[in-house]
Order: C-alpha cells, then sequence, then structure tokens
C-alpha cells in the first residue's frame, strides 16, 4: 500500500472543499473524504497484519523515500510500524466523528471544514513520515488551523484560549526544533529516523537534546508543568475542535516523546527516567485532583484529559516493554474516549446552552441515547472493565511493577491511587447531569440527531473494540515497544 | 566589445529603461495609464531577459565581475521589482511623477547590482552610494505630507553618517594594506589591530544599511513617511541586495576573520531578533509594525551568516527569495489598504474578512510565511537558516533564536486576529483590485504556498554558491 495516499486524500478533501458551492456539498465533501480515509485506514490495518502474517518482520513496512533537499539530505521517508498504524487508525475514526458532530455549524461552514481537514493531514503525515524534518512539518502544520478554530468558532474566552494554544505549541516546537539539530548534527548529518536510530549518538548530545525534545513534544501531550494550555484550549474550541485536540492533537505529543525522543536517545531517557515519571506522575494526580473541583463540563474533561495523558508519558517513563506498550494503548484508548466525551458534551451543549453541571439534572429522563453513552464513557473513563480505559491503564500499571524498586513502586502505587479519584468526579458529574430531578425548562429537549448519533457510535465501537478484544491492539503494538526496549537494554 | 555586453547586460538593461523613462518626460505625451503599462512591461521583459545569454568574467581590471550565482541574485531583485510595480500600480499610477519615481528606484537597482558585481571596495562604494541616494529622493513623494519629506531627511543624513564611517573603513584598510581589491585583501589580513579596526568600521556600515539593531533607528521612522511602494522597495530590494554583499564579502573576502565575526554576528542577531520583536509587539500601525517585523527577519538572516559555511550563503540566498514573496504580498495587501481608505492601523483591520475574503487570506499567508508556519516558505526559509546556524552547535543562540520565532508568531497572529476575529461594526469596504496587482498578489500567494515544495531550487542556489 502507497502510504503517500494517507496525505493526499485530506489534502484533495480540503482542496474541493473550498471549491464547494454551499454548505450542503461541503458537508458531504468533507463527511466524504473522512470516510474515504476510515476505509483506507481500515484497509491498512488489514494490509499490514497480512505483511506481518506472511513473515515480513521489517521494523517498518511500505517503506518508500523521495529525496526533498538533496543538500540538506532531507527526504520524504514515508513508513508505518504497528504503532503508527494504531495511531492512524485512532485519527481515522476521531476524523469521522468529528467532521459528523459539526454538522450543524452555520458560521463559515467552507473555512471550518477546510480548517478541520487540514489539521487532519498534518497527523496523518505526522505518523507515518521517518524523516525528523517532515515529522516537525507536519507537526507545526496543525498549530494554525487549531488556532483559527478555536479563536472563530470557540466559546468563552476564545481569543485568549486560542493565543495561549498557539504560543504555548509554539514553544513547544521551538524546543523540539533546536533537539532536531542536535540530533542532525550529532547523528552524522541526517534527519532520517532510521538511520538515526542505527548510530550511536554521543551522550554528551543526548543529555542536551532529550530534555529538548522530550519537553517540546510533552508541552502537546500537557506534561506537567506545561499542561496549562489544555483546559483552556479544550474547553473553548468548538466540539470537534476540542475532538481533534484531545483526540488526535495531544497524540502527536506522546508519539513524539516515543518515536523521536526516547527511541532515538536511549541513554538520555535512562538518564532523565526519574524526571519524567515524577512529573508525570503529578500531572496524574494533579490532574485528577484539579477536575474535582471543576463545575464546568468541558474543563471536567479536560482536566481528565491531563490525567489520562499523565498516564502515557508514565507508561513511556518507566521503560519496559509493557509499560510502553501500555502507553501506545493509553494514547489509543484515551483519544477515542475523550472524543467521545467531548462529542457528547456538544451534544448536550447544543441544546442545554449551559455547561455549569449544576444547572442540568435529569437528561435522562428526556435523551435517553445520549445519557446511555455518557454512562458508558464515563465509566470506561474511569477503567471500568470491558472498556478501554481499563485494558489501557491496566497494562500501564502492570508494566510499571515490573520496576520493582522502592522509587517506582511508590509511584505506580501512587499513580493507581488517582483511578479513585476519578471514579469519584465521573460518578458525581453522570449523576448531576444524567439523574436527578429535571428542570422544567429541559421538558422539551430533543435526543440526539442521526449524525450525532452516527458519530458517536462511531467512537463508540472503537471504545468496545479495545475493551472487549484487547489483542488485536496489543498483538499491532507490542513488536514496535520490542524494538524500543531493545535499544534502551543496550543503553542500561 | 561582445563580452562587455553580456557581462554587463543586466546593467545595460536597467540604463535603458532609465534612458526611455526620461525620454518620456521629454514631451512625448504619454499618459499615466500607458506609461505605467509601459513601464510594467519594460520591466517584465527585463526580468525574462535576465535568464538568458549570461556570461562570467571580469571587467575593467577586476572592477567589475559577474558569474551565474551574480546573475541570479540581480534576477531575484529583478523578479521583486516586477512585483513591486504590479502591487502597487494604483498608487503609482494616481503618482503624478511616475516617470521620476520609476527612474529614481531603477537608479537605486542600477546601484545595486554595481555592489553586487564588484570586486573592489572603491566600486562597491559607489554603487551602495547610488543605491541609497535616490531612494531617499524617492521617499518624499509623498509631497502632500510632512512626514514623507521627515523620512527622506532622516534617511540621507543617516546614510550619510554611515556612509561616512564605511569610507573610514575603506581608508583605513588601505593604509593597512595598500590595496582595494578583494581578490588581494585576504592574502594580506593577518589580524593587526588596525585591520581589526578597518574592518568593524567596515562591518558597522553594513549593519546601518541593513538595520540591525543598534543602528536600526532610522527604520521604523523612514518606513512609517515613504509612500508605501518605496517603503516595500526599500524593505524588500535594498535589504536583499545589502545581503547578498554582505555574504559575499564576508565569506569570501574577511574569511581569515570568520572567529571576529562570528562573535560580533551572534550578539548582533540576539539583539536584532529581540529589540525587533519586542517593538513590533506594541506597534499599531500597520507600516511600523512591518518595519520592526522586518528588522526581525534581519536577525534571522544574521543567523544563517554566522554558520560561515556554503550551506549558509545558500539558505540567506534562499531566504531572501522566499522573504521577496512574503514581505511584497504582506506590503501589497497594506498598500492597497491604505491607497483606498487612507487606514493603516491594525484595530482597521478588524473583521476585514467579511469584506475583503481574498485580500485576508493572502495577508494571513504573507504572515505565516513571515513567522515561518507551515506549509508556507518562510517555514523551509528560516528553518534552513537556523540548520545552517546549528552546525556551529552553539544550543544557547538556537533556542533564542526558536523561542524569538514564539515571540514573532504572537504579534503576527494580532493582525491575523483582528482580520478573522475580532467583532466591527463598520469594516472597510469591499476593495476593487486592480488587475495587475491582482496577478502580483497571486503570483506572491503562490510563491509563499508552493516555493517550499521545490526542493531543487535550493539545491541549484547551492550548486552556484560552490
Amino acid at each position: 500500500m502507497n502510504l503517500l495516499i494517507l496525505i493526499l486524500v485530506p489534502l484533495i478533501t480540503a482542496i474541493a472543499v473550498f471549491l464547494m458551492r454551499n454548505k450542503e456539498q461541503v458537508k458531504w465533501t468533507a463527511f466524504a473524504g473522512a470516510s474515504i480515509q476510515l476505509i483506507l485506514s481500515l484497509f491498512l490495518f488489514k494490509a499490514f497484519n497480512d505483511a506481518r502474517a506472511a513473515g515480513n518482520t521489517a521494523q517498518m513496512l511500505f517503506e518508500q523515500q523521495t529525496a526533498l533537499f538533496k543538500s540538506w539530505n532531507i527526504s520524504l521517508h514515508l513508513g508505518v510500524d504497528g504503532i503508527s498504524v494504531a495511531m492512524i487508525l485512532l485519527t481515522s475514526f476521531v476524523v469521522v466523528a468529528g467532521v459528523l458532530m459539526s454538522w450543524k455549524v452555520e458560521k463559515m461552514t467552507k473555512e471550518f471544514y477546510f480548517l478541520l481537514i487540514l489539521l487532519s493531514m498534518g497527523a496523518y503525515g505526522f505518523f507515518i513520515s521517518l524523516d525528523l524534518f517532515v515529522l516537525f512539518f507536519f507537526l507545526e502544520i496543525a498549530v494554525i488551523p487549531k488556532y483559527l478554530l478555536i479563536g472563530i468558532w470557540g466559546s468563552g474566552k476564545k481569543e485568549y484560549s486560542a493565543n495561549k494554544l498557539a504560543l504555548m505549541l509554539m514553544g513547544g516546537s521551538a524546543l523540539v526544533l533546536v533537539g532536531m539539530f542536535g540530533l542532525y548534527f550529532g547523528g552524522g548529518k541526517s534527519f532520517d529516523i532510521i538511520q538515526l536510530s542505527n548510530i550511536h549518538i554521543p551522550v554528551a548530545t543526548q543529555k542536551i537534546c532529550f530534555p529538548l525534545l522530550f519537553a517540546g513534544f510533552g508541552v502537546f501531550t500537557a506534561l506537567f508543568p506545561f499542561h496549562t494550555w489544555t483546559p483552556d484550549g479544550h474547553s473553548s474550541a468548538p466540539t470537534a475542535g476540542s475532538m481533534f485536540l484531545a483526540g488526535i492533537s495531544m497524540k502527536l505529543g506522546g508519539y513524539g516523546c516515543l518515536r523521536v525522543a526516547t527511541y532515538l536517545m536511549p541513554e538520555g531517557a535512562v538518564e532523565y527516567s526519574n524526571i519524567v515519571i515524577v512529573l508525570s506522575a503529578i500531572a496524574v494526580l494533579y490532574g485528577s485532583f484539579a477536575t474535582m473541583m471543576q463545575k464546568d463540563f468541558k474543563y471536567i474533561n479536560a482536566y481528565s484529559s491531563v490525567s489520562h495523558c499523565g498516564f502515557v508519558l508514565l507508561g513511556i517513563g518507566m521503560l519496559t516493554k509493557v509499560a510502553i506498550t501500555g502507553a501506545v494503548m493509553q494514547m489509543v484508548s484515551h483519544g477515542v474516549m475523550t472524543a467521545l466525551f467531548f462529542a457528547v458534551i456538544g451534544i448536550i451543549y447544543e441544546r442545554t446552552h449551559t455547561r455549569q453541571i449544576d444547572e442540568m439534572g435529569g437528561l435522562l429522563k428526556v435523551m435517553p441515547f445520549t445519557a446511555t453513552i455518557l454512562f458508558v464513557i464515563g465509566l470506561c473513563s474511569l477503567g471500568l472493565p470491558g472498556l478501554s480505559g481499563f485494558v489501557a491503564e491496566m497494562t500501564i500499571f502492570m508494566g510499571s511493577w515490573e520496576r520493582t524498586d522502592m522509587f517506582h513502586r511508590a509511584i505506580t502505587i501512587a499513580a493507581t491511587m488517582s483511578i479513585v479519584v476519578t471514579a469519584v468526579y465521573i460518578l458525581r458529574a453522570i449523576g448531576q447531569v444524567a439523574m436527578g430531578p429535571i428542570k422544567a425548562e429541559y421538558l422539551h429537549l430533543t435526543d440526539a440527531t442521526w449524525n450525532e448519533k452516527l458519530a458517536t457510535m462511531i467512537l463508540l465501537i472503537g471504545i468496545l473494540a479495545i475493551g472487549l478484544a484487547p489483542f488485536w491492539l496489543n498483538n499491532l503494538v507490542s513488536p514496535g515497544a520490542e524494538i524500543i526496549m531493545q535499544k534502551i537494554q543496550l543503553a542500561k | 566589445m561582445n563580452e562587455f555586453i553580456t557581462l554587463m547586460k543586466p546593467e545595460l538593461l536597467l540604463m535603458a529603461m532609465i534612458f526611455i523613462l526620461l525620454i518620456s518626460k521629454l514631451g512625448v505625451g504619454f499618459n499615466q495609464s500607458n506609461l505605467m503599462k509601459l513601464i510594467q512591461g519594460m520591466l517584465l521583459i527585463n526580468f525574462i531577459a535576465g535568464f538568458f545569454m549570461n556570461g562570467e568574467g571580469q571587467l575593467f581590471d577586476n572592477m567589475y565581475h559577474t558569474s551565474s550565482l551574480i546573475v541570479l541574485e540581480k534576477n531575484i531583485l529583478n523578479l521583486g521589482m516586477v512585483l513591486i510595480s504590479f502591487l502597487f500600480t494604483d498608487w503609482f499610477k494616481k503618482c503624478d511623477h511616475l516617470a521620476e519615481v520609476f527612474v529614481l528606484m531603477l537608479t537605486a537597482l542600477l546601484g545595486m547590482f554595481y555592489m553586487i558585481s564588484s570586486g573592489n571596495l572603491l566600486m562597491f562604494y559607489l554603487g551602495l552610494e547610488m543605491a541609497t541616494i535616490p531612494v531617499a529622493a524617492a521617499a518624499t513623494f509623498n509631497l502632500e505630507k510632512k512626514v514623507s519629506s521627515e523620512a527622506a531627511m532622516k534617511m540621507i543624513l543617516s546614510s550619510a553618517f554611515s556612509s561616512g564611517i564605511m569610507l573610514f573603513g575603506i581608508s583605513l584598510i588601505y593604509g593597512a594594506m595598500g590595496t582595494l581589491d578583494f581578490s588581494e585583501i585576504p592574502a594580506l589580513l593577518n589580524g593587526d589591530s588596525l585591520q581589526v579596526m578597518a574592518f568593524i568600521f567596515l562591518f558597522t556600515a553594513f549593519a546601518f544599511k541593513m538595520s540591525v539593531v543598534p543602528f536600526h533607528l532610522w527604520t521604523a521612522d523612514v518606513y512609517e513617511g515613504s509612500p508605501i511602494g518605496i517603503t516595500a522597495f526599500l524593505s524588500v530590494i535594498s535589504k536583499g541586495a545589502i545581503a547578498f554583499v554582505f555574504v559575499s564579502t564576508l565569506y569570501k573576502v574577511f574569511q581569515p576573520f570568520h572567529e571576529i565575526w562570528y562573535n560580533m554576528i551572534m550578539v548582533l542577531s540576539v539583539m536584532t531578533m529581540l529589540v525587533g520583536n519586542l517593538f513590533a509587539l506594541r506597534q499599531q500601525n500597520i507600516k511600523r509594525f512591518l518595519a520592526f517585523s522586518s528588522i526581525a527577519q534581519v536577525g534571522f538572516i544574521l543567523i544563517g551568516v554566522s554558520s560561515n559555511s556554503i550551506q549558509g550563503a545558500t539558505s540567506v540566498i534562499y531566504f531572501v527569495l522566499v522573504y521577496i514573496f512574503s514581505n511584497l504580498a504582506a506590503f501589497g495587501v497594506a498598500g492597497l489598504v491604505s491607497f483606498f481608505t487612507g487606514k493603516e492601523n491594525i484595530d482597521d483591520y478588524k473583521n476585514f474578512y467579511k469584506t475583503n475574503p481574498l485580500l485576508s487570506w493572502i495577508f494571513a499567508l504573507a504572515l505565516f510565511s513571515l513567522s515561518g508556519i507551515p506549509p508556507t516558505a518562510g517555514f523551509f526559509g528560516k528553518l534552513f537558516l537556523l540548520t545552517s546556524g546549528a552546525s556551529n552547535g552553539n544550543y544557547a543562540f538556537l533556542i533564542i533564536a526558536a523561542l524569538n520565532m514564539m515571540i514573532s508568531l504572537f504579534y503576527y497572529l494580532k493582525v491575523v486576529r483582528a482580520m478573522f476575529m475580532d467583532k466591527n461594526e463598520n469594516p472597510i469596504l469591499p476593495i476593487q483590485i486592480n488587475f495587475a496587482t491582482k496577478i502580483a498578489l497571486f503570483v506572491c500567494g503562490g510563491g509563499i504556498v508552493l516555493a517550499g515544495f521545490f526542493g531543487f531550487v535550493f539545491d541549484y542556489i547551492q550548486a552556484l554558491v560552490k
């Protein structure tokens, strides 16, 4: 399968959206493009598994390389392993759902969909590129669409949030950029990830560049203390914007931390792993306690995203195969879960016009479908077995438990405690929204429309597929984690 | 004779155009619009002719030399000139002294060509003066505005001052080495303190012309006061030409001093980026805003210069090419708005998108390109500058530069926010864009979006630099 098509389809869709004449055409074009992309990703998943089953054990499959800037040794080098395939699957699910959830956008519809598709193109490109320069290009390409999506179509203090998000992400990519240069000049003047992984990068360089790259990507994935853009950004964004931000965009950071920082600089990763673990444990605990204080539904999910993404970094920092596998699974699981959560919040907000949970109540009576989904998603978030959250977090804990010394044990136990806190805030929020007496003005509310139902069902399929049969994801991801671990073993 | 024509073709063509324009004033009786078409046509022909029948070699006892790289640099400047004549058609047409304005601008361009081609410090000085004084005269051409004459006055005084410094430096060089020939100087450089002092004087004059901090104080006032077409010329063409010469002089003539100038450039670059960015944060007038942003851009160019490598030189030339597209697009839109409505404040652009979507997109693209956001060409230009600067392994310098990109994004986004997000009861009315201007805007926009993906352009320039 030619991977270039994964970038071309969104690009063509974006251009087509721009050429359309009326809103209906725009919406259907975007939907068609996103659906084609979903089918392509499923096809990629199948082709990948077939190739592996046929005994192809190459590290990266479907590789291709075209020189872009010969003088810098930059090329469009594409290829996927299991980890990337998992991330691409996640992206395509969230994009289709996001497009469906934006069906009612009236203001500048064309521009909205154009930016949305452009954002998804950035994510696809990021996950399939094996050249740091191209990877960075796709990382940055997504910043401006996010800024405009929040600033134009957002709500609340949207201009402040949009600015904060754009500047913090730009600051993060500035750190990534400098770290990249360190790799380039430390590793024989090449940006190619595969080549760099075969060269031993000088330990002195790793000690400078690992923190730069990890913190830089960490900004994207809400590494404490760079998480402050997350709550504001997520809560001000339009529904699809929040879904993309939390579901896809934060995962760019996690993937970067794993694939670029940890994989290319194993000595650096070992050296700094304790700091990473402490910071991510703080994010996990701080995020969940901060969530308890929130009254705004979107802020609740935004802070809980900080907490859940802390698990991703915790898994990476633990440096065991199981924990890293769990981190990737948590990225996929949290991506689908949080996108669905934001979708449900969007559905409710559109009808009640408030996001304050104490102003709602009894919505189960008038919106049974939406409220049911809300229950499922809440239970997934607090880690109920059978749903995706449990599988991913359990894997991370099991991986962390393999580190037997006092420090790692203590951190693992502390992080596990956050599950209790999660249960408290999730159950309280859901209870307040869905149960209890219903206010008179909410009695006429209608349930989800067809597009909203379709969007939530697509994401729900993802959650159940991971929760009920986790092995396909585990088998997909763990060979990739194994390769990363081999390098770390050598470094230890 | 034949060699003379091929080697000096760019200059001869410019001279021919200048004479045609002068004759047109002698009662041939063109009306404004025909004269404008004539000028645009001639510039276009000049640009296209720049690609054919070029030679390499030297003339007048190594006073003047040319190579494929120099021809390319001249073509880049020609391209900028064509775009300027198309972008500001409306203003030029209204200007009472159209022929004179172009005679002055073309004379300045001629001076820059001589400067780029010079093989001797004397020739270089002549070219530099010729490139400065006509622009100062052209800066007064908003005749009814007082600030315009003020701008011209400031420019002529400050450039006279910097020329004085440069002449002093040149005389010291002659005193220390007994020659002004570029090919003979490098062998004679031995680090003697007189030589170093002479070099620093020369360097300062360059910094003046490029408006490097702390020699930048004239820039914002001159940019604000001049008519916008001339401002664009100053900030794009003049700056580009000086950047070309700066690189070739430092890399070829003063190569033995590279340890001295590496430190100087590093300090100046950090100061230029910081001051340019911090001052740009607070500007309300769009021309002053672009002036400070272009000061900050010079700071980035200096990063590329500091690398002292082939890739550094290539990145600078590539960046100037990209910069022509992005900055001219920004000036083009600002010029249209200022010409039709007289509004020049950022607040006036509120809700601009509703009434002028095309102009807003082009302005936004230009600003993204200036701040270095993909997929615009500015991203590639800036990244290459930074990568070549990184070859020295100076990470602190790089982090400062990369964080400066973040600061600059903040103020560029201010304009984007005004155009796309802020509400406004009476936004600027829809602007009727002239056909020629539209073409130029599309060329700029296309350049911004596509130039980055044509990797062979960079490779081509690098092959020439070698």
